[in-house]
């Protein structure tokens, strides 16, 4: 039971220091930054919108586009990480595999960036 | 280099994704007035290719990406056909796509993809390779269904698409985790084994199996998870319903086949019973419903429910007579489909695509070229010898008696002729009725050549049948020599 406890030691210390350095940098703001609330800064802030308001109102559709762009990156950097750290081990396979994919993503970005989908106006 | 081999097997389909992405840079860099006459002729041209390089691949199984992938005669003889009616659905579809002003160049790509999505689900070897090629399918289908955005009906279409089909991709997947779970892989190969090896079938296994033929029972519209079907096929785009009624049931149907045929063979006699029963729901169902529908793109949603459910007679026979019987079934469907489809999209009065039964009346004495070609179509699909819709169900009904599945073929024969009505009644309209309205006469050579073709092959079937029974015979052999 120990031995099973103790594996979890280095989670317990992982744990401990993201809260400690939360705290530290939460607290030195509020401790050294000048503080000047006014109702505009105390107010969420949140994509342009009233933090609560009613759900159903219409909103921008360019929004959700740039919602589906950023996603495709985003993964694009998801696998690009495990695969940076791994490509020793898969080797020159490994390394045509994601040059392929990054190429696929390639096209779909040219694509998106003919047709506008980058600009908001 | 194994690797090398590998994309070597899946050629057809590798030179397909390039071309297709090729022709969305190049689309994106040609003027907007250009692109989409470009494209679609690009389009049709890589789709032949494909074709040349499926029918000059090297025949016999093999298995490539490990064992994600199967190349065989059965996926040839499929893919061929998915090909031929996406390309046949650009060429005929390309006035009607530039009238009601949706000739973007992204339709033709999409089609594309949507068709490598088909090409891969029938030559998928594992659960996993199935759904992603099956999504590859559904994702570019649902764009397409929306692609008229301006139009409420189409937008709906596409939301209905979208909603119905990720329901059934859900049940899908949830009976492959099933499987996965209870069969302890995802392989065809293994899971041929396991269902083989097992002394008695679990629950679990079972479960799941039945899942995965709800979801893809959604797939082909069998009743009853054939709700979405009239109304996208109404919503959609006219050239999109063609693709619709023709390339995504095939390859449907083609999975459905792989996968009972296939891994699920030890438990014939659990599945066939479901099997039999969505088949005479559907035939049934498709032929009193499309009595009462006016509009007739609504009249071939229905009457492609009921040729699913004459395909899935052959299904569930379970024997290789009965595959050969839904391959050859296929094939001549699609002919049909994509014949009466180029006919529909003739229908056009002033300009403007019409869509009711109605306005066709008169057409025997106004076109009478066109009335005859449809008249041709209507005939096969109601199954009247010696046109080649007859030689289909023919061989369907001969595979359900084999299998000494008498009261399917009886429930068959029957509904088929109730179907018949509704096909008789177009024919009545057009020949009988007094002329409304004239409609326009029909525009553009090549949908006039598609059309004879489609017509001359539905007519002359039956001087050479087996032509396209051996190589349905043999397609269908690779299943069962094991």
């Amino acid at each position: 039971m120990t031995d099973l406890l103790k594996e979890y030691v280095p989670i317990v210390i992982f744990l401990a220091i993201a809260t400690g350095m939360a705290a530290a940098m939460l607290l030195a703001s509020y401790i050294v930054a000048r503080q000047k609330p006014d109702s505009e800064k105390l107010s969420a802030y949140e994509c342009g919108f009233e933090a609560f308001d009613d759900a159903r109102s219409q909103f921008d559709v360019r929004f959700y586009l740039v919602a589906i762009l950023f996603i495709i990156f985003d993964l694009e950097v998801a696998f690009l990480f495990p695969w940076a750290v791994a490509l020793g081990d898969i080797g020159v396979f490994g390394f045509w595999s994601m040059i392929l994919f990054l190429g696929i993503l390639t096209v779909g970005f040219i694509y998106e960036w003919r047709k506008g989908a980058l600009e908001w106006e | 280099m194994n690797s090398f081999v590998d994309l070597l097997i899946s050629l057809p389909e590798l030179f397909l994704v390039l071309t297709a992405m090729g022709m969305m840079v190049a689309g994106v860099y040609t003027s907007a007035g250009k692109a989409y006459t470009l494209i679609s002729n690009a389009a049709v041209l890589s789709l032949f290719g494909a074709i040349g390089l499926v029918l000059f691949a090297k025949t016999g199984t093999t298995l490539a990406f490990n064992d994600l992938f199967i190349n065989d005669g059965f996926a040839q003889y499929i893919k061929i056909i998915l090909l031929l009616a996406a390309a046949l659905v650009i060429l005929i579809g390309d006035r009607a796509v530039r009238k009601i002003k949706i000739a973007h160049f992204e339709y033709p790509i999409l089609i594309i993809f949507a068709t490598i999505g088909m090409m891969l689900m029938v030559s998928a070897n594992d659960l996993m390779s199935l759904y992603v090629g099956l999504e590859l399918q559904s994702l570019a289908l649902y764009v397409v269904a929306a692609l008229n955005r301006d139009s409420l009906r189409s937008s709906e279409a596409g939301l209905k698409y979208f909603v119905l089909g990720a329901l059934s991709s859900g049940m899908l997947l949830y009976g492959c985790s099933l499987i996965y779970g209870y069969a302890g892989t995802t392989s065809f190969t293994g899971l041929e084994t396991a269902v083989a090896g097992a002394s008695n079938i679990s629950l679990g296994l079972l479960t799941g199996l039945v899942f995965l033929i709800v979801g893809l029972a959604f797939k082909v519209a069998a009743v009853p998870f054939h709700m979405w079907t009239p109304d996208v096929y109404e919503g959609a785009p006219t050239p999109v319903t063609a693709f619709f009624a023709a390339a995504p049931k095939v390859a449907s149907m083609a999975l459905f086949v792989r996968i009972t045929m296939g891994p699920f063979q030890g438990m014939a006699d659990q599945w066939q019973q479901i099997i039999i029963v969505l088949s005479i729901l559907s035939m049934v169902l498709a032929a009193l419903a499309a009595i009462s529908q006016t509009n007739i793109k609504r009249l071939m949603a229905y009457s492609s429910i009921g040729h699913a459910g004459y395909a899935l007679i052959g299904l569930g026979a379970g024997t290789k007579q009965g595959t050969t019987a839904i391959l050859i079934y296929l094939a001549i469907y699609i002919v049909m489909v994509i014949g009466t489809f180029a006919c529909i999209l003739c229908m056009k009065r002033k300009g403007n695509s019409v869509e009711q039964i109605n306005d066709l009346a008169g057409l025997g004495k106004s076109h009478p070229a066109i009335a005859a070609a449809l008249l041709l179509f209507m005939f096969s699909m109601a199954g009247i010898p010696p046109l080649a819709g007859f030689f289909g169900k023919l061989y369907i009904f001969l595979a359900a008696i084999e299998a000494e599945l008498y009261s399917l073929a009886v429930i068959g024969v029957l509904s088929s002729v109730v179907g018949s009505f509704y096909y008789l009644r177009i024919v009545k309209v057009m020949y009988f009725d007094n002329l409304s309205d004239e409609l326009d006469s029909v525009t553009g050579k090549r949908i006039s050549v598609i059309i004879s073709l489609c017509a001359l092959t539905i007519l002359l079937f039956f001087l050479s049948p087996s032509l396209l029974v051996d190589s349905a015979s043999t397609a269908a052999s690779v299943l069962f020599e094991k």
